[in-house]
């Protein structure tokens, strides 16, 4: 298991080095670049004007240089002009003094994720702020969307072609045929607009991002406890979280219960599923006690491959029902040129995946002891 | 002139989508009375999942096909703005409708006074003509590189593998961003993927044939020449516009002169089809992959080894037929799925222009104002659904009929 791990781990890493190179370079192409720089300067700048810009804040250096700047395997690049000293690991222009004080490395390896130009912030803050927020979206998904998904499979596995089957199955199949902003536009009108006029919900999510008040707390509670209730359980309210949770999860629930089904059908079919039968075992103890364990097996691994395809609903949902999750800061990164947040976003959605995936097999291995690894 | 009731709106619709329901009735009919010479696609009509699967299917593929020719539409110029007609709801009467002109927004006005009903139909030929093609497009790269990857294992199979990988851990969403925004576009990187990526079928088209006939000289070289002479020039056409290959401020590379260029594609089109099928290629290289790998230790695949067959002709003639029944239900669900993924380019209104008619955009326009109005949404939301919802159920008809055999 051990050096199994550590191969794992190694490609993981360097996976993740590919892709954010991959993305610094599109990032760093000159359009999107002279972009950047209208965006910061003016947009009327000539083109002498943009490059002056560039070179000036370190984005004229050849692309690789500024990626192990970015890592922190080359030092951050200094200048020095009349009016001091300015620099990648300095914030705005300092004396030469202050300049010999700052550090030379400053990249994702020192812990330091860049600045953000278009929310003005440090990337890591504002990624730690914004993941709480979709973490407490994925809390309630992962909540609605395993139990029932594995229910339905389970259910429509346990006699395959009955009519509970058949319609199940019919369910998973319109689940897994409706793309979250197709059923989120159909909530949005059958249950918050005026015109059907059931206004069962909010049409918006952006309450749930309230900010804690400073004088809550729970008595006998760590602080950290309390500001994790406050943003699963007092923030989002059934009246505005219910319709984002649920579009995610019908996307994911469709494909999770189909794999389910297939897995339980197979089971049942197994001989000693027909020896407990055969037995005298009660129908509702060979599937509790003797099929539901090996059925399970095969759902885990899917449910754990899920989370890349959660991503893309999070975004989705969270600029339909407007909650400024992390997804909406992907939109926003990536529709401003906003390159460190936007490596910052990708480096933490690759890790997401490759760490489920490394998850998913171990599990696996852990799960079916028919399994052994060579 | 009154505004039209529910009834009439619907009675209306079904008139005017006449001319599918004709052939709709006509498809069905040939195919049941002739459904046992038909193979696998006879055998669809013994199953009422596939039967109703392939109905929606064939439904919006009419309809996409018949509008596009104008046949459908009530307003053939989509982009027409009829003043008064702002968000109205269907069944509206269009003011100062002229003579000749149809008199009514069947299902209403959008917020710039568009029809939706036609913009509706027009918006599935954008999807007919696009998904469909860019699926055969991802099954040509994927299938391309995956035979070889599981037959011969290795470091092939380790690289591919690996690229595979690398391309499935990128967040769909985060690629489009990339990919399909215009500045990119005026550094020529889409056009260096669609030179990549449609190069694909070309080589497929030539080893193909080369595999089969190559002891047959005689007829390989002519076939040869005239097979590939037409998808090169094809693939010409299709990766170059105005005499370019790429063109950007800075450099250009020539291609085909315009006097041989009979078609261009859009530049925003081709930016949307090449990343489409760039997301979906790894997909289908990891399934052929599974398949080929379990496919080799076939004892056919042994005698042919043993009749000193060459590798890729066992790839293409031996091992690839025996995988398509898998292959069949995946390229139903992948029609879908970039069904789907061009949806959301749309929704996020990435690619293709903002008064496009597609699904995606019509739906990213119309939730603006869904508190209000739901007519905009709605149509396009639904005709989505039915869509994917019918190639599903294909895709189960298909993997059940073809289980029984």
């Amino acid at each position: 298991m051990g050096p199994f791990i550590l191969r794992r781990t190694a490609v993981m890493i360097v996976t993740a080095l590919c892709l954010t190179f991959i993305v610094f370079f599109l990032t760093n192409l000159y359009p999107n670049l002279e972009k950047l720089a209208k965006t910061q300067g003016n947009f009327r700048m000539s083109d002498e004007a943009v490059a002056s810009w560039l070179d000036k804040n370190g984005y004229a250096q050849p692309t690789f240089v500024k990626y192990g700047q970015w890592l922190g395997v080359v030092p951050g690049w200094t200048r020095t002009s009349e009016d001091g000293v300015t620099g990648r690991c300095m914030l705005g222009t300092v004396t030469a003094e202050q300049a010999a004080q700052a550090p030379s490395f400053c990249g994702i390896i020192q812990g330091d994720w860049g600045y953000s130009t278009v929310f003005r912030d440090d990337v890591s803050q504002i990624v730690s702020k914004r993941l709480g927020m979709t973490g407490a979206l994925m809390f309630w998904v992962l909540i609605v969307m395993v139990p029932s998904a594995l229910l339905i499979g389970v259910l429509a596995g346990m006699r395959e072609g009955s009519v509970t089957d058949r319609s199940l199955s019919t369910v998973s199949i319109l689940t897994t045929a409706t793309p979250e902003y197709v059923s989120g536009v159909i909530f949005i009108a059958v249950f918050t607009s005026s015109t059907v006029g059931l206004k069962w919900f909010k049409g918006t999510a952006t309450s749930a991002t309230a900010k804690m008040p400073s004088d809550y707390s729970i008595a006998f509670m760590p602080e950290w406890f309390e500001a994790f209730w406050f943003r699963v359980a007092v923030a989002p309210t059934f009246e505005n979280f219910f319709l984002p949770v649920l579009t995610i999860s019908l996307y994911g629930m469709g494909y999770i219960s189909r794999m389910t089904r297939a897995s339980m059908t197979e089971v049942m079919t197994a001989q000693y599923i027909r020896t407990a039968r055969l037995k005298g075992v009660s129908f509702y103890n060979v599937v509790v006690k003797h099929a539901l364990r090996n059925a399970l097996i095969a759902p885990f691994t899917v449910i754990m491959l899920q989370f890349p395809w959660l991503l893309n609903g999070v975004v989705i949902v969270e600029t339909l029902f407007n909650y400024k999750g992390f997804g909406w800061v992907l939109v926003q990164a990536a529709s401003n040129n906003d390159i460190e947040l936007l490596l910052a976003v990708s480096v933490v959605s690759v890790v997401v995946v490759l760490v489920t995936q490394l998850i998913s097999d171990i599990g696996y291995v852990y799960l079916n002891p028919r399994i052994r690894i060579t | 002139m009154e505004p039209l009731s529910t009834f009439e709106i619907i009675t209306r619709i079904l008139v005017q989508l006449s001319p599918v329901w004709i052939s709709l009735i006509l498809l069905y009919t040939m195919s049941i009375a002739f459904k046992r010479r038909l193979g696998l696609y006879g055998k669809l009509f013994d199953s009422p999942i596939g039967m109703i699967g392939f109905g929606l299917v064939m439904f919006w593929v009419f309809t996409g096909v018949y509008g596009a020719m104008d046949m459908i539409v009530t307003h053939p110029d989509v982009l027409a703005q009829v003043s008064g007609m702002k968000n109205k709801v269907p069944g509206t009467p269009m003011r100062g409708a002229e003579e000749g002109e149809y008199a009514w927004y069947l299902l209403g006005g959008d917020n710039l006074a568009r029809d939706v009903f036609s913009r509706l139909i027009k918006g599935a030929w954008e999807v007919i003509k696009i998904a469909p093609l860019a699926a055969i497009f991802a099954f040509m790269v994927g299938i391309t590189l995956g035979l070889p990857a599981g037959y011969f294992g290795g470091k092939l199979d380790t690289l591919l593998s690996f690229l595979a990988n690398l391309i499935l851990a990128f967040p769909v969403i985060l690629l489009f961003y990339l990919l399909v925004t215009p500045e990119i576009v005026a550094t020529g990187v889409p056009n260096y993927m669609a030179i990549v990526l449609f190069v694909f079928p070309i080589i497929f088209l030539a080893v193909l044939l080369n595999s089969r006939f190559h002891t047959r000289p005689k007829l390989r070289t002519p076939l040869l020449i005239g097979v590939l002479g037409f998808a090169t020039w094809m693939y010409l056409q299709l990766v170059s516009s105005g005499g370019y290959l790429i063109k950007t401020p800075e450099y250009y590379i020539p291609g085909l002169p315009k006097v041989l260029d009979f078609f261009d594609i859009d530049s925003g089109l081709l930016v949307v089809f090449v990343s489409v099928v760039f997301v979906n290629s790894p997909t289908v290289f990891r399934i052929v992959r599974g398949l080929t790998m379990d496919i080799k230790t076939r004892d056919y695949v042994a005698a042919a080894q043993t009749r000193g067959e060459g590798s890729w002709y066992i790839m293409l003639w031996e091992i690839l037929p025996n995988a398509r029944g898998p292959l069949i239900v995946d390229f139903c669900l992948r029609i879908g799925y970039t069904t789907i993924l061009l949806g959301t380019l749309g929704f996020f209104g990435l690619g293709l222009a903002p008064e496009s008619p597609d699904w995606g955009s019509t739906i990213n326009d119309g939730r603006k104002l869904l508190s209000i109005y739901l007519h905009p949404a709605l149509p396009p939301a639904l005709a989505l659904l039915s869509l994917v919802l019918g190639l599903n159920l294909l895709a189960d008809g298909l993997r059940e009929e073809s289980l029984k055999d």
